[in-house]
């Protein structure tokens, strides 16, 4: 187990501090600095995982953000656990735990490979074929696709960690490290750009900082050692902020971007605790520079997914890089010239090169030449045709190509080797390009896509764009910035830049085998296990669309979006359709860019802060009295208040009681309340309740219900006239805030020549209601010189008075049926008044009540809950109340909707009382209702809105919506229930005191 | 995210504003007299455009002003803002 790779000191790497983790369960060491890929491979272990649908045994593949197969779980089992983590992008540190995942019992051994043999059944669109197939195989499949399908676990335990937002403006945002992005953000930052430069690497200067072509010269320096001076510039650079280990994840319009960066997860435990683990960039950028590299391809031919297998630049990267050897016989296999830049850097550090497999014909390139020289064989024109090894690569056999690349010829050659460094050419990360709703086009000649017309202030550079030579690389950027900065001249312009020059390099996207296809395994997406078979198989079943064949075969569906192999996919498409690969267009990527965890996203807002709440001046009084509570809105109201350990039930039985019987007192103070003053107040009041408000008397309440345009009802309340040309408007707890923004829609843009202003003022009052009988008695008490006489404070009116010096405005108005008096003082004195009641109360055993028996008696009273005993499909003849529906007014919202056709139709759902035949059962809320049991199909009449037992008629009373209900009074109807069938009979909605006698009591 | 320039305000970030839908609606002064057919068209026929649209916006959490919007809705790319019973831009 304790082999060692390592080749060569690295400066990147730490090699004074060997840090300890864990691996399925093995303890290994790396050094601080290495990824635990790096970690894994310098211990000489290849095989991290198993396929998602064949359990085929898998490697690492990448050094970066792309990788498909090195998919781990951290730390499992602990409160820090996180699935689906890319091996090549962990950091390690001391005592960090990484398992495998996807395979069951272990990694090694694993029963889902028998997956792999059964091959044959698990075709292209398998998973939609069993969805198909009897529908009473899907619970077998069912039952084995969850056992043997999935990634990683999430976590169960609560997250100790902090994640946090940040809001950023920039002038320029540069995306991406790399000497484009460097010399990009450090122009932009010179010219007074206030600049900002990410990367997902936790070092700049992307793959050019470990090179060590000695022919890839900038100013006649190698250009790593070049860029490193670059780089230690930009710390002298006012107006440049650098973030590392940051990754953005989502390119939005108008340069609005999202970023994750990562700020513990390479830290030990000890170090990770009370600190912001990860946060959330929200950018907004002038101007954005891409300058997101690309990423290597692999190429598809036979078996190319054993552990072992590998992108050349991978190989390259973890050798100069981390200074580790990916294999002790290592064999390229390529279409460029890339793999020989991998070669030649291997040989450098005494790493054994077998051969270099190039499916080009001949040439002679002073790279080759150099390859030739250090004794490694190449082998022209050849393509490999098959792989062996199960759990790391062995062997692998190549033939020659024909003419044409279709098919191959000759003797098959065996070449022993434990390492294949595949080089298929480089695709641009075009990404989050994309995402920002920029447009593609295909290059024909190169193969690739590049950024054509830009959706936003923005540019790409480097080879995101497609240039991939430092010469073309050095040229472009220089013209592009100068154009996009809007500058005379950049500060490398004149510099010398040397580099090889690339030879035409060939393209085949399905290389041949000297087996059938059907008999080859060639993967083009290697999480989701798709093949190049099963993209010929849903062409062959008739797929055309890009995006169709792509969710019929899961190719690119998998955490890394294809970004390996979906230029395969589309390859082979064209290839297959006969079309060009331009045609095809590509397939849409989407944020985020790699995955973000949950924490990440919702930042702060966990707990109690994640959602905002509102809580009424008297909340602390509610909570002393144990109060429950129930979320109306935003707010927090008291729902009930239970005592000696009461259930909802026996409280709400109570305070209904009391506040009949003698008095109760309600927090009212949620209650939306708009001011309205000007001289056209009534007008428009007119205009948007269904009654007249003219006539109303100053000092005068009235209820008025208020339509959608349509006809339904949308909120109701009391509005009280304070002044000739003042009002006080109030709405339900929950429409405050739409009915505000209706009203001032109405009055910006329908009626602007009325002379109206609305204030929202529910915030700064605070309303005690106090209701039943004795309520009266009560408010004498407090206002001893405020005469309360039904003659001079009637139902229905309202007075100003004052506490002490506290001025209060008094509605005598009532929700419950009973006399009530609503007092409102300025929000801060809402404790201090409620104190009062509650004191003056005490002989008259005054009952605090919550919502839910303000919602009792007020059903009894068959009063409506706008919301609850509606739902946006209701108007005001279907609730019985044609009283408030003026005649009268040429207008108001909603007015012509009632005359409809529609709205008209006598058999519309209408509101109704119903009482049960045993006073005893009480209904449920949403209960259907039906007038014949033996007919089917049985109809739905409707259902069941508000239901209680009212302890004030000793019986169930409920509210419903049925249609025609309207004439149905004392018809026997039924609601069937899963045990049983209830009789109710309809009745009049109005279930208590229908003279309204008490009022005046 | 778009970036809305507020006729009253200026430049603000799309999540203070509140789409209303189409633009150029209006309320007709004697709804009474209009037949079922033509009230149902003020009512609920809208546009839903791929391409240059007159939207409606209000800057909800802001200065709760109502404002009319030219937007593409293809590229998202807003081509002009005016205030309510100014003259539509002709795109
Ligand atoms: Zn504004």
């Amino acid at each position: 187990m304790s082999e060692n790779l390592r080749v060569k000191s690295s400066q990147y790497i730490d090699e004074t501090t060997r840090v300890s983790f864990k691996f399925n369960g093995t303890t290994y060491y790396g050094f601080k600095g290495d990824t635990l890929s790096s970690a894994l491979l310098a211990n000489n272990v290849h095989l991290v995982g198993r396929s998602f649908k064949y359990h085929r045994p898998r490697g690492i593949m990448t050094s970066g953000s792309e990788e498909p197969n090195a998919i781990v779980q951290i730390n499992p089992n602990t409160n820090r656990t996180e699935p689906n983590v890319r091996a090549t992008e962990v950091e390690i540190y001391e005592g960090m735990e990484a398992s495998s995942q996807n395979c069951w019992p272990s990694v090694n051994f694993d029963i889902g490979g028998i997956n792999n043999f059964l091959s044959p059944f698990f075709p292209a669109g398998f998973y939609y074929k069993t969805f198909m197939w009897p529908a009473s195989f899907w619970e077998k499949y069912e039952y084995f696709i969850r056992h043997s399908a999935g990634l990683g676990k999430s976590p169960t335990l609560k997250d100790p960690d902090i994640y946090d937002h940040k809001n950023i403006h920039c002038d320029v945002l540069v995306v991406g490290a790399g000497i484009s992005g460097i010399l990009a953000a450090k122009n932009a930052a010179k010219n007074n750009y206030k600049t900002l430069l990410l990367d997902e690497k936790n070092e700049l200067g992307g793959s050019t900082i470990y090179e060590n072509n000695e022919s890839n010269k900038v100013d006649n320096k190698i250009s790593s050692e070049w860029l490193k001076k670059e780089i230690e510039e930009l710390k002298n650079i006012k107006n440049l902020e650098i973030k590392t280990r940051t990754s953005v994840a989502a390119y939005h319009q108008y340069n609005y971007l999202l970023a994750r960066e990562n700020l513990t997860d390479h830290l030990e435990k000890k170090y990770k605790t009370n600190k912001i683990r990860q946060r959330l960039l929200k950018i907004r950028a002038k101007k954005v520079i891409l300058a997101t590299g690309a990423l290597e391809r692999p190429m598809v031919f036979n078996n190319n997914d054993r552990p072992g297998i590998m992108l050349s630049s991978a190989i390259k990267k973890y050798s100069d890089f981390y200074g580790v050897a990916c294999g002790r016989k290592i064999v390229f296999f390529t279409n460029n010239d890339s793999a020989y830049e991998s070669a030649l850097s291997l040989n450098d550090k005494g790493i054994k090169v077998e051969a270099v497999v190039d499916i080009r014909k001949q040439s002679e390139t002073n790279l080759e030449k150099r390859v030739i020289d250090a004794g490694v064989k190449i082998y022209w024109e050849h393509t490999v045709v098959d792989t062996s090894g199960y759990k790391r690569l062995n062997n692998v056999s190549i033939m020659k190509l024909s003419n044409d690349g279709t098919s191959v010829t000759g003797n098959k050659i065996s070449i022993s080797c434990d390492c294949l460094g595949v080089a298929g050419g480089w695709t641009p990360a075009v990404h989050l390009y994309t995402q920002s709703g920029s447009k593609l086009t295909f290059d024909e000649d190169k193969k690739i896509f590049i950024p054509n017309k830009n959706n936003s202030d923005q540019i790409s550079v480097g080879s995101c764009c497609g240039d991939f030579k430092l010469d073309e690389i050095f040229k472009n950027l220089n013209e592009k910035l100068k154009d996009f900065l809007d500058i005379t001249e950049t500060d490398f312009e004149k510099i010398t830049v040397n580099n090889d020059q690339e030879i035409s390099k060939r393209n085949i996207w399905l290389l041949p085998s000297d087996k059938v296809l059907g008999k080859t395994k060639p993967f083009v997406d290697y999480q989701n296990d798709a093949t190049a078979k099963d993209i010929k198989l849903a062409l062959r079943e008739g797929f055309r669309s890009i995006e169709h064949v792509k969710r019929y075969t899961t190719t690119g569906m998998g955490t890394d979006q294809g970004k390996l192999g979906n230029m395969h996919a589309l390859g082979i498409i064209a290839d297959t359709a006969g079309v060009k690969m331009g045609e095809l267009g590509t397939t849409t990527f989407r944020p985020p860019y790699t995955p973000l965890t949950f924490g990440t996203i919702v930042g702060r807002n966990v707990g109690k802060f994640f959602d905002i709440f509102r809580r009424t001046p008297m909340n602390d009084w509610h909570v002393e009295q144990k109060a429950e509570f129930e979320n109306v809105g935003q707010w927090k109201r008291a729902w009930y208040y239970p005592i000696n350990g009461e259930t909802m039930h026996q409280a709400v039985q109570r305070e209904s009681k009391a506040a009949r019987g003698s008095s109760g007192i309600l927090d009212a103070s949620t209650l939306g309340k708009i001011d309205i003053q000007g001289s056209d107040a009534s007008e428009f009041l007119n205009r948007v309740y269904t009654n007249a408000w003219s006539k109303l008397g100053i000092g005068k309440c009235r209820y008025g219900l208020m339509l959608n345009e349509d006809g339904m009802v949308y909120d109701d309340g009391v509005t009280t006239r304070l002044g000739e040309n003042h009002y006080l408007m109030t709405t339900t707890t929950g429409g405050a805030a739409n009915v505000l923004g209706k009203l001032e829609d109405y009055l910006q843009t329908e009626w602007p020549e009325l002379d109206v202003y609305l204030t929202s003022v529910t915030d700064q009052f605070a309303t005690a209601s106090l209701c039943g009988p004795n309520s009266k008695k009560i408010l004498k008490k407090i206002i001893p010189d405020l005469d309360l006489s039904d003659e001079n404070f009637p139902h229905m009116s309202f007075k100003e008075a004052k506490i002490g010096s506290i001025v209060c405005r008094i509605m005598r108005i009532s929700f419950t049926g009973e006399q009530s008096f609503e007092i409102n003082v300025q929000a801060s004195y809402g404790k201090d008044l409620w104190d009062k009641c509650i004191e003056a109360g005490k002989e008259f055993n005054i009952t605090p009540y919550g919502t839910e028996t303000m919602h009792l008696l007020r059903a009894e009273k068959g009063f409506i809950i706008v919301g609850q005993d509606t739902d946006g499909t209701m108007t005001p003849i279907d609730l019985q109340m044609d009283w408030i529906v003026s005649k009268k007014k040429y207008d108001f919202i909603g007015k012509r909707s009632l005359y409809r056709s529609d709205t008209m139709r006598e058999d519309r759902k209408q509101l109704v009382g119903l009482l049960t035949e045993d006073p005893e059962v009480v209904l449920e809320e949403g209960a259907q209702i039906v007038s014949e049991l033996d007919k089917k199909p049985v109809e739905m009449l409707g259902h069941v809105t508000s239901s209680y037992f009212s302890p004030n008629l000793n019986k169930s009373i409920a509210l419903a919506v049925v249609r025609g209900g309207k004439d149905m009074m004392g018809k026997k109807l039924f609601i069937p229930m899963e045990d049983k069938t209830i009789n109710v009979t309809v009745s009049n909605p109005v279930f208590f005191d229908q003279t309204n006698e008490r009022l005046n009591a | 995210m778009f970036v809305i320039n507020c006729p009253y305000c200026g430049e603000r970030d799309q999540q203070e504003f509140k789409a209303g839908g189409e633009a150029h609606i209006e309320r007709p002064k004697q709804p009474t007299e209009l037949s079922d057919d033509e009230w149902a068209e003020y009512l609920f026929m809208r546009k839903n455009i791929k391409g240059v649209q007159y939207e409606r916006w209000n800057h909800a959490h802001g200065c709760r002003k109502w404002f009319n919007m030219v937007r593409d809705t293809s590229n998202d790319e807003i081509k002009a803002i005016y205030k309510m019973g100014e003259k539509p831009p002709s795109i």
